[in-house]
């Protein structure tokens, strides 16, 4: 398209106040993505429609599926007298058009700073007769931007709708067995897959949260369906404190208040509260922990894929070892990612995020213990800062690990970038890359290793054809 | 197919509240030309309803990411908190060019004061100014314009006051735009607005004159896909200046410079009309809606310009340029024209290309079953001849209209008022005009402003037609059901589709996607057997 980036020289490394080429979205987007998981659930942001707009498209773009967000769509006016009246307005219009289960609130920067009392505009429209028969649940989370990021978004989202629905009271039948809850943080919708799978495959129901699987990577259809099929129950989510426990995936998410911390404390399930099963030994921790809370043994197939990953990581060892990555993306994601690459024997050298949990070195530490050479580690930066890292610090990358959102940085470092996490809008299939577990693992193995071979291939005079 | 159009109007909004219902049923017409070619009446530009799931974007949209986005020295910092700018950056496809790898080209950052809570409840002015400074240090630009967000507006950051402050302190010029997103019914306020700010702050400061004889400006062009490459590199070869664009693989310079133009040339009218018609007022250069989309159109504007500049050998030139390439679009647009012909379109986007992209799909047999803008006025369905009448509502109060007097040096009419009469009446050229889309449709054709995401799905179901063109936003939904969408704002990553050279990529695209065969699949073998089978046995 154009030119490659003029060289910019810097003079001398200032703190950067602004944030120049981010590394992060914002909270209602990750709310969105949330509220579009669970079943016949529509996710409506109490704010400018500009917002809807800009979310919808980017989703799009990484999803290629349709995502609709309706908008109380603010006006001048609205910003002055309060958006109570849109909002009203928005919800009926909704109900109308789609006939949801569940309408999912986010609210915006704008009806923050307004300070909206959406408790208590629910609570008026609820009386009001937006609590009639077939009248949709509504659930609202606070999501200002200046606030975070939109991995906070969607985990305050998960928490928020929790909190909203759990039941107190008696359980429909279909949730008196022993069943589990699993938070797994923004993750793929192949990786939501792949928890229900295991969920399966060890023989307990599972109520995975958010559950975009099929929202946001359905078939295709002649008739139309508004609102696809898929996503969470909602009697699931009732039931979440009837659950034998709720494992949670994150690790920068253990401090703070979650749905699985909301449960404990409120209704004393049990929160397992782990890493995200990226490469093996994280992998090991969750298999390890579906085994204590079913009592059941990890199936076999899970053994044999185990088996398959480790011999690759033997074959593949003298292509990886020791070279050097940039990780960089949603905090758990890169300490996932970290994890896999310290087992495989290449050596991360920066981990950064524009995420700023406060959780993320000492995470990133628990998963490189047996690394000679300790990663940097960056919260809460830019790809400009991340850069300027990475030119003043010497690091001289061989490879780059993360989101789409790199790509110009990698380019310009000359390093191949291996997408993963999100957004990938630069490359096909973004939602179906298996993160997690050991077949997750093993395909992000085997395309590590082949992006390095093809570098090697290609930029060698020789022209190898065995490598 | 003879489907009433009528008929799927009421079908499309009886699920509606009686209000809303009442208010989607006047922006839902079928096209009727009654006397004197006249045109119904149509709602536009009013607001979409809470609710109801609109393709509209926000004023910041408009204003940073359609009109000043483009330029790639003009460095953009986004003042708000992170999402706006994070999702303002490089979503859109206009393509630059800069002349040398050494000079600058801003358009791949995204600069942002990413406003935190304490800047919320204290004021950002602090932050912003900061942000310029190093901005400034970091890329030492010509000029560097502020974009206010939501946020901005309800605490009181005064963006101009800063522009104001820092352009003295730094000796750079700098300019705010109060482009809050909640500001407008679309993201055509944000246009306005730029406009405005553009015309303010940029046109006029740069004197260079140009030894040229045919100068012209191309306005409301942003160089997606590359159209604007086409367009330049035609009247180039016509023997036409292009001075400068809005603002496609434009620069501050160009910008600053486009008084010294002889004409205006509208291509997205709704966009930039605004500050078309300010540059008349100031330096008397006339404008002229004009369009290169589609060969014939293409050529038919090109021979506009012949006659505006009223040059024989230009005017040779012209017929010689257009001869080479109608031979080059012919044999393809019949070809493929013998694979289309009766197949259907709909189209709903921009603010010109819903209206633009029709007579391509004409060009190759193709009938157009509905059509609407996104963010159109009431002048661009039909026609500035209703401007007089089109009521101003709240929202378009908001926006400053500058009162625009001669400039005292360098007002100069490019034609006298008299002149441009005669043209009028002798050639079919038409001054400060825009016919709109409505008058130029068959009768019987639905044209929907706003269509919003449940008409839409509608709209498909009824239908089914052969292709549907809309944007990303709708692109999924509408390949579900089997039936393929072309992106008209991003091309679908494709074009150019401007000029000679741009029909035929047009037309192969169109081919490509109306003869695909996966829609065949949708049906899987096992049960389009079990339904011939059923089928049988109901025999
Ligand atoms: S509506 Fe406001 S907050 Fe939303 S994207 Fe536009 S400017 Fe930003
Ligand atoms: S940062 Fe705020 S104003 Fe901007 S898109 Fe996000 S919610 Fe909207």
């Amino acid at each position: 398209m154009s030119s490659p980036a003029r060289k910019i020289k810097l003079e001398a490394k200032p703190n950067w106040v602004s944030t120049r080429n981010p590394c992060k979205a914002c909270a209602p987007m990750g709310a969105t993505l949330v509220m579009r998981g669970i079943e016949g659930g529509v996710p409506f942001l109490h704010g400018s429609q500009g917002c809807a707009t800009y979310m919808r498209r980017y989703l799009i773009s990484h999803f290629r599926e349709p995502m609709d967000i309706a908008t109380s769509g603010f006006s001048e006016a609205s910003t002055i007298f309060g958006g109570g009246a849109n909002l009203r307005q928005g919800l009926q219009n909704v109900t109308s058009q789609y006939k949801p289960g569940l309408i999912g609130i986010a609210t915006t920067c704008l009806t923050e700073t307004i300070g909206e009392d959406m408790n208590l505009l629910l609570h008026e429209y609820r009386a009001k007769g937006g609590q009639a028969e077939n009248a949709p649940e509504l659930v609202h989370v606070a999501t200002p931007s200046y606030r975070g990021t939109h991995v906070d978004g969607f985990n305050d989202a998960v928490r928020a709708v929790v909190e909203q629905m759990a039941a107190e009271g008696a359980l429909p039948s279909a949730y008196t067995q022993s069943f589990l809850n699993i938070f797994p943080g923004m993750v793929s919708a192949e990786d939501l897959r792949f928890l229900k799978e295991v969920a399966d495959d060890f023989g307990i129901p599972a109520t995975v949260f958010p559950d975009y699987s099929e929202t946001l990577d359905g078939p295709s259809m002649l008739k139309y369906k508004k609102i696809p099929e898929g996503g969470t129950p909602l009697l699931a989510l009732h039931a979440t404190p009837a659950a034998r426990a709720s494992i949670e995936l994150g690790r920068t998410l253990r401090q703070k208040k979650t749905a699985a911390s909301f449960l404990q404390e409120r209704f004393l399930v049990p929160a397992k509260r782990i890493g995200l099963p990226v490469g093996v030994e994280e992998t090991d921790v969750f298999f390890n922990t579906m085994e204590k809370v079913t009592g059941a043994p990890m199936p076999e197939k899970y053994a044999a894929q185990r088996g398959r990953l480790i011999d690759a990581y033997v074959d593949g060892h003298k292509y990886v070892f020791g070279k050097r990555a940039i990780v960089f993306g949603d905090e758990d994601m890169v300490v996932g990612m970290t994890s896999l690459l310290a087992e495989i024997g290449a050596q991360p050298i920066l981990c950064a995020s524009g995420g700023k949990s406060g959780a993320l070195a000492k995470s990133i530490a628990e998963v490189t213990t047996h690394l000679k050479e300790a990663p940097l580690v960056r919260e809460g930066v830019d790809f400009m800062t991340m850069a300027e890292e990475a030119e003043m610090k010497e690091l001289k990358p061989d490879f780059m690990i993360g989101s789409s959102k790199g790509a110009k940085f990698a380019r310009a470092l000359g390093v191949p970038l291996i997408r993963v996490g999100f957004p990938i809008h630069d490359r096909f299939g973004g939602q179906r890359i298996l993160h997690l577990g050991y077949r997750g693992a093993q395909q992000l193995f085997d395309q590590i290793i082949n992006t390095l071979l093809e570098l090697k291939q290609d930029s060698s005079p020789i022209g190898y054809s065995y490598l | 197919m003879s489907i009433d159009p009528r008929v799927v109007k009421d079908e499309l909004i009886q699920i509606y509240p009686k209000k809303l219902r009442q208010k989607r049923s006047e922006q839902i017409v079928v096209t009727q030309k009654g006397e004197g070619g006249s045109v119904p009446e149509i709602k536009a530009n009013v607001r979409t309803s809470p609710g109801i799931i609109t393709q509209r974007g926000c004023t910041y949209a408009g204003c940073k990411g359609v009109v000043i986005g483009p330029s790639r020295d003009i460095l953009s910092i986004t003042h708000g908190p992170i999402g706006c700018a994070f999702y303002s950056w490089l979503t859109r496809r206009n393509q630059t060019r800069p002349a040398t790898l050494e000079d600058p080209n801003y358009i791949n950052y995204c600069l942002s004061t990413d406003m935190q809570e304490e800047n919320i409840v204290f004021g950002g002015e602090k932050k912003l100014k900061a942000a310029i400074r190093e901005a400034a240090q970091l890329f030492k630009p010509k000029a560097i314009a502020l974009f206010s967000t939501c946020p901005v507006g309800l605490i009181g950051d005064d963006v101009h006051a800063v522009a104001r402050e820092l352009k003295e302190e730094l000796g750079i010029n700098i300019f705010g735009f109060s482009c809050e997103g909640y500001r407008g019914v679309s993201q055509s306020a944000g246009h306005h607005i730029a406009n405005n700010g553009v015309f303010k702050n940029v046109v006029g400061l740069n004197e260079t004159p140009h030894p040229e004889k045919f100068k012209v400006n191309v306005l409301g062009e942003y160089n997606i896909g590359g159209d604007g490459f086409v367009i330049e590199e035609l009247l180039t070869r016509c023997g036409i200046k292009q001075i400068s664009t809005f603002s496609g693989n434009s620069t501050y310079d160009t910008m600053a410079n486009a008084h010294t133009a002889d004409l205006n040339l509208i291509m997205c009218h709704r966009s930039i009309n605004y500050v078309a018609e300010m540059m008349e007022k100031r330096f008397g250069i006339p404008w002229m809606k004009i369009n290169f989309i589609g060969a014939d159109a293409t050529a038919k504007s090109l021979r506009r310009l012949g006659e505006y500049f009223e040059d024989d050998a230009l005017k040779a030139r012209i017929e010689e340029v257009i001869a080479e390439e109608q031979e080059k679009v012919s044999g393809i647009r019949e070809a493929v024209k013998a694979r289309c012909t009766g197949k259907t379109a709909m189209l709903f986007v921009g603010g010109s290309r819903a209206h633009h992209y029709q007579q391509l799909f004409k060009d190759i047999g193709m009938k157009v079953l509905a059509a609407g803008y996104e963010f159109g006025h009431r002048d661009d369905y039909e026609g500035r001849k209703v401007l007089p009448t089109v009521k101003v509502d709240a929202d378009s109060k908001n926006i400053e209209e500058i009162d625009v007097v001669p400039d005292p040096v360098r007002f100069r009419p490019r034609r006298t008022a008299e002149r441009i009469e005669q043209m009028e009446a002798m050639t079919e050229m038409e001054f400060r005009d825009y016919v709109g889309m409505m008058p130029e449709m068959d009768d019987d054709t639905l044209v929907i402003d706003d269509l919003s995401q449940h008409e839409s799905d509608r709209l498909l179901e009824m239908y089914r037609p052969d292709i549907f063109c809309a944007g990303i936003k709708e692109k999924f939904g509408v390949q579900k059901m089997g039936i393929p969408c072309k992106q008209l704002h991003s091309y679908d990553y494709g074009g150019p589709y401007a000029g000679f050279r741009g029909a035929i990529n047009f037309y192969k695209d169109i081919d490509r996607m109306v003869n695909m065969k996966y829609a065949s699949f949708l049906t899987p073998p096992w049960a389009a057997q079990e339904k011939e089978a059923q089928q049988a046995a109901a025999d």
